[in-house]
């Protein structure tokens, strides 16, 4: 039987780890993931899991341990957030370079510098071309199952790529929530045994992981690597479906909220879509005809399918909680402005940056996202295409 | 081996070498610049050679130094500068082929 508890983002993945129950969970603290894995490896010392908890010297060395572990053949787990990732990151390359299907919690904040503890996703977002799967969640609920669904997706042979499940640091982490949790064989029965490929350990049929790889073979291997996210795409889905027929609660690619009839749709990651359903809600009652696009997988990037659920829109204003310099707005926004041309969708589009180092994001600041969008459909003029939202001049 | 040829769909996945022993397949020799050459004359066949060849490259036969494994020997120069005696000097490949 399930049950209902009163949990906080990082309890609820650690409970989700406790009963996924892997085999290594190579690990360094990090504000605001630090309980996640703290959590955890209370249950390795009450001996409610299995797992190997190797305390490393850096998240350098703990991504390094997750591909050895992995290579060897075992289900491996870790947690992460901002400078943490930052420390990994050749070795998040490498980990989705070698196949490894290691499953990471990316508890968000902001990356440095001036140093910040707060929410934020400059640190996942700078990691979207590292060849992870990413996915976003809005609250404790979403951490615990994608966290649980990750494992499937991570380890599918046709896939075998890492993944990252992302939650907003703090806001999520840190903020108690009404959690279903489920039965522990009930998740011990989906995620299912694991199954090594290729592994060190299995010494009757000896490899090597990570040899020199020059010109000669190079590019085909990064071309395994986008068949895997061509898969990984079917497989989400997949296992997504599994999932609600097993638990009842339903995942895909995105989250729509009063979205089909919509003329003007936000587009906005993880928690902040809760503050922004309240404030479709009140303009609907004023008769604006408003809806809201809530992303949950942002690698592989569903292009198509966003262009689909976007294409009779007026204007789609983007929020992004995190900046590319220098380039032409936040990647969330660059990335559904090259799918709305790729899929000829002509609708209008401008970006919000918001919420950068746990800015507070208001009801009134999305209201006024909202009127910006009408604004742009009633003129046909863009005035601006980056505002950041709740800056002070 | 993996054939040189092959494509994205036919190579393992990962970049990882899944048949053991292939360096065999591997020919080094085409690096080399310089090429070791033995005076048995010289030569003790202590062995030390054998033992510091990061190429495993020293041909050794009936207990006894014979000579090098050129399709793999890089040049390196290790058994020149470990040879108690200085039965191992380092000649430019150019000559080396010449000769
Ligand atoms: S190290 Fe020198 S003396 Fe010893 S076996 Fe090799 S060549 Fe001969
Ligand atoms: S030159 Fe280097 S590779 Fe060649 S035989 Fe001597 S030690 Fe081995």
């Amino acid at each position: 039987m399930s049950r209902f508890e009163a949990m906080d983002g990082n309890a609820a993945t650690a409970e989700a780890m406790r009963q996924i129950n892997p085999d290594v969970v190579p690990a360094y603290p990090i504000t605001p993931q630090t309980s996640t894995v703290q959590t955890f490896s209370q249950f390795v010392a009450d001996g409610e899991v299995d797992t190997e908890f190797i305390r490393v010297e850096s998240e350098h060395s703990a991504m390094a341990a997750c591909i050895g572990a992995s290579a060897a053949g075992g289900r491996v787990m870790t947690a992460t957030s901002a400078n943490g990732l930052a420390l990994m990151w050749e070795m998040v390359y490498i980990a989705a370079s070698n196949r490894t299907p290691i499953v990471m919690t990316v508890v968000n904040r902001a990356l440095s510098g001036p140093i910040n503890i707060h929410c934020d996703h400059s640190d996942s977002m700078g990691a979207r071309d590292a060849g992870w799967i990413q996915l976003f969640g809005e609250n404790p609920q979403e951490g615990y199952d994608n966290c649980i669904q990750a494992v499937r997706i991570a380890e599918h042979e046709d896939v075998l790529l890492p993944v990252m499940s992302m939650y907003d640091g703090f806001i999520t982490s840190h903020g108690l929530e009404r959690v279903q949790i489920e039965d522990d064989g009930a998740i011990k029965d989906f995620v299912g045994p694991f199954t090594a490929h290729e592994a060190l350990l299995d010494v009757d049929h000896p490899v090597t992981y990570g040899p020199l790889d020059f010109y000669d073979f190079y590019m085909e291997h990064k071309r395994q690597q986008v068949e895997g996210m061509k898969h990984a795409r079917r497989v989400i889905l997949e296992v997504a479906a599994d999932f609600e027929k097993r638990f009842g609660r339903h995942y895909g690619f995105f989250d729509g909220y009063r979205l089909d009839d919509a003329e003007l749709a936000l587009v906005v990651l993880s928690s902040t879509a809760g503050t922004a359903r309240s404030v479709v809600d009140d303009l609907r009652s004023q008769g604006l005809k408003v809806g809201l696009l809530k992303p949950r997988v942002f690698r592989p990037f569903p292009a198509e399918e966003l262009a689909d659920a976007l294409r009779d829109k007026a204007v789609v204003g983007v929020m992004d909680r995190s900046d590319s310099f220098g380039a032409l707005g936040g990647p969330l926004f660059m990335e559904l402005s090259a799918a709305f041309k790729i899929h000829d969708v002509p609708a209008k589009t401008v970006d919000y940056v918001f919420g950068l180092g746990g800015r507070d994001t208001t009801p009134d600041q999305i209201e006024s996202v909202f009127r910006d969008l009408a604004g742009i459909a009633e003129t046909g003029k863009i005035q601006q295409p980056v505002t950041y939202l709740g800056v002070r001049e | 081996m993996v054939n040189p040829n092959a494509g994205w769909k036919e190579i393992p996945w990962g970049g990882k070498i899944v048949e053991a022993g292939n360096a065999r397949e591997y020919e080094t020799g085409s690096w080399r610049a310089q090429q070791p050459v033995v005076d048995q004359e010289t030569c003790i066949n202590c062995l030390e050679c054998w033992v510091f060849c990061p190429d495993v490259s020293i041909d050794v036969k009936d207990g006894e130094m014979v000579g090098f494994h050129l399709r793999f020997c890089k040049g390196c120069g290790i058994c020149a500068s470990i040879c108690p005696v200085e039965a191992i000097t380092m000649v430019a490949e150019a000559e080396a082929e010449g000769s």
